[in-house]
């Protein structure tokens, strides 16, 4: 389920350098705990605004006429010298090619390394009290079957606005992250690709600061 | 000798066995045949399995719940890339994402567990001589393997049968040896080059230690895949890779009262987790 998109201008929303010439060719908001899906055209860019402020976006993108060419973050780690993305960032698939770059972004960092929460693992991470709870997988799964996937297609994904640090000793996690209502992230199409969006429902962590809230999706064409 | 009738050419193939050189990297029959140095406390005829897979090569093993599995580096060149899968139902896998945010934890040693995507432990890493401190880990769970592409442009050539195999390549025909497809290949780990991260989230290739050797203990029935190639990272420009020596030996397990049910909360609802499919699914039988 998605609701009506908000009232405000989509191009004042989205990254001014994303807005220059550009027309909106889609604009939603994704209401929390949702799961969304859509083909990006090559050379369009999609645009995700964090609009309550430090909501997770689990996110997978494939190739739209090839999905076994999916994202792959140690593809896309080793493409780059960090761990984190942001402005620059190449989004590759699991044969090293590009399947997405981002174009601007104003949160500032986004993680690579923790996954989608699956009720599954959530009886690890808090209990087996957890299970019946909603996660990310489902919204995958939910979302990808739309498209012919399953669960041989997920991977380990992107978490949009979420912060999660290494420490030196190689220590992780999921913590209060850093991203605010009205920040933005715009990632450009490479290639005609199918992005698989799950609008993260966790609330036993700081990942969507116990709150789940909407998220904006903005598909803009210069 | 004739290989110009079908009676020449049976008597050559034949003789090719007796004529190999003994150190050449080969499957061994029986196991127990193995001369390399044992696990502590396994002899000879404990073990099911011992295996040299050459530099550039791969393996394939199903094992049974318990296996016990040891992968040893024999050279310090050696970088053992791994991905396990349910050997029932292999749509369950390796989910390194899983493995280090539910166990804290980017750098794979001893005690830690390999996850699947069901929140099962697959296997427990039992043992591990490898060098690791907290600034110069071993082993890598982030940057996954090589690929085609990347190896064509870093070495000139990722083909399997070429001089600089990729990974992902090796993954490929490992997996098809199982009906198993690119699309049932996620991020893998690697063992025995290992990369630290900065606070500012840069890595830095620490690499390898040493000879040295992990052991993996089977939590459910396992297919394993193994490739023997370059890190991804490995900054080295010539292509550097080394022998893997595979020995297998049967074990329980883990199980309530072992030591490592307990140590974590995380895992010991992992191997929860993992008895109870084994029970309602008969791999305990």
């Amino acid at each position: 389920m998605t609701v009506a998109p908000a009232t405000a201008d989509p191009l004042a929303i989205v990254p001014p350098e994303v807005a220059a010439d550009a027309v909106v060719i889609h604009d939603e908001t994704v209401a929390a705990r949702n799961p969304w899906t859509r083909v990006i055209a090559a050379g369009d860019t999609l645009t995700m605004v964090d609009v309550g402020g430090n909501q997770a976006v689990d996110f997978l993108v494939y190739d739209a006429h090839d999905t076994e060419l999916r994202y792959s973050a140690p593809d896309t780690l080793q493409g780059q010298d960090t761990i984190y993305l942001t402005t620059g960032s190449v989004l590759r698939d699991a044969e090293h090619g590009p399947l997405m770059t981002v174009v601007a972004d104003t949160c500032g960092r986004h993680d690579t390394l923790g996954g989608a929460c699956s009720k599954e693992s959530n009886t690890l991470r808090y209990g087996h009290h957890t299970r019946a709870q909603h996660a990310c997988v489902e919204n995958f799964l939910l979302g990808g079957s739309r498209h012919g996937l399953g669960k041989r297609d997920l991977v380990s994904n992107i978490n949009w606005f979420m912060n999660v640090p290494v420490d030196p000793d190689g220590a992780l996690g999921i913590v209060d992250g850093i991203s605010a209502p009205g920040l933005a992230v715009s990632v450009r199409a490479e290639r005609d690709v199918l992005v698989l969006i799950s609008n993260c429902p966790q609330i036993n962590n700081p990942c969507n600061g116990f709150d789940p809230t909407p998220v904006r999706v903005i598909v803009t064409r210069a | 000798m004739t290989t110009a009738t079908t009676a020449g050419a049976k008597a050559h193939a034949r003789e090719q066995e007796r004529a190999a050189a003994a150190e050449l990297p080969r499957v061994l029959h029986p196991a127990s045949a193995y001369a390399g140095d044992l696990p502590p406390g396994v002899s000879a005829g404990d073990l099911v399995w011992a295996e040299t897979v050459p530099p550039g090569g791969y393996t394939s093993l199903v094992v049974a719940a318990g296996t016990r599995l040891r992968v040893r580096d024999t050279t310090g060149n050696g970088c053992a890339h791994l991905l396990v899968f349910h050997a029932d139902q292999p749509t369950e896998r390796l989910n390194v994402a899983d493995t280090v945010k539910v166990q804290w934890q980017a750098f794979l040693t001893a005690g830690h567990l390999l996850l699947s995507d069901q929140g099962r432990a697959l296997a427990t890493i039992v043992e591990d001589t490898a060098d690791n401190s907290a600034a110069a880990p071993r082993h890598d769970a982030l940057f996954g393997t090589s690929t085609l592409a990347r190896n064509v442009e870093r070495y000139g050539s990722g083909d399997v049968f070429g001089p600089s195999p990729a990974g992902r390549e090796l993954f490929a025909l490992a997996a098809a040896k199982h009906g198993l497809t690119r699309r049932d290949l996620p991020p893998s780990v690697t063992f025995f080059e290992g990369v630290s991260v900065s606070d500012a989230g840069r890595p830095a290739f620490v690499g390898s230690s040493g000879p040295a050797s992990i052991t993996l203990a089977a939590e459910l029935p396992l297919i394993v895949l193994l490739a023997s190639t370059a890190h991804p990272l490995d900054p080295r420009p010539e292509f550097t890779a080394g022998p893997l020596d595979v020995v297998a030996w049967p074990g329980a397990p883990t199980a309530p009262g072992d030591p490592a049910w307990g140590a974590t909360p995380e895992g010991r609802r992992a191997y929860e987790n993992s008895t109870a499919h084994r029970r309602t699914s008969g791999a305990d039988r």
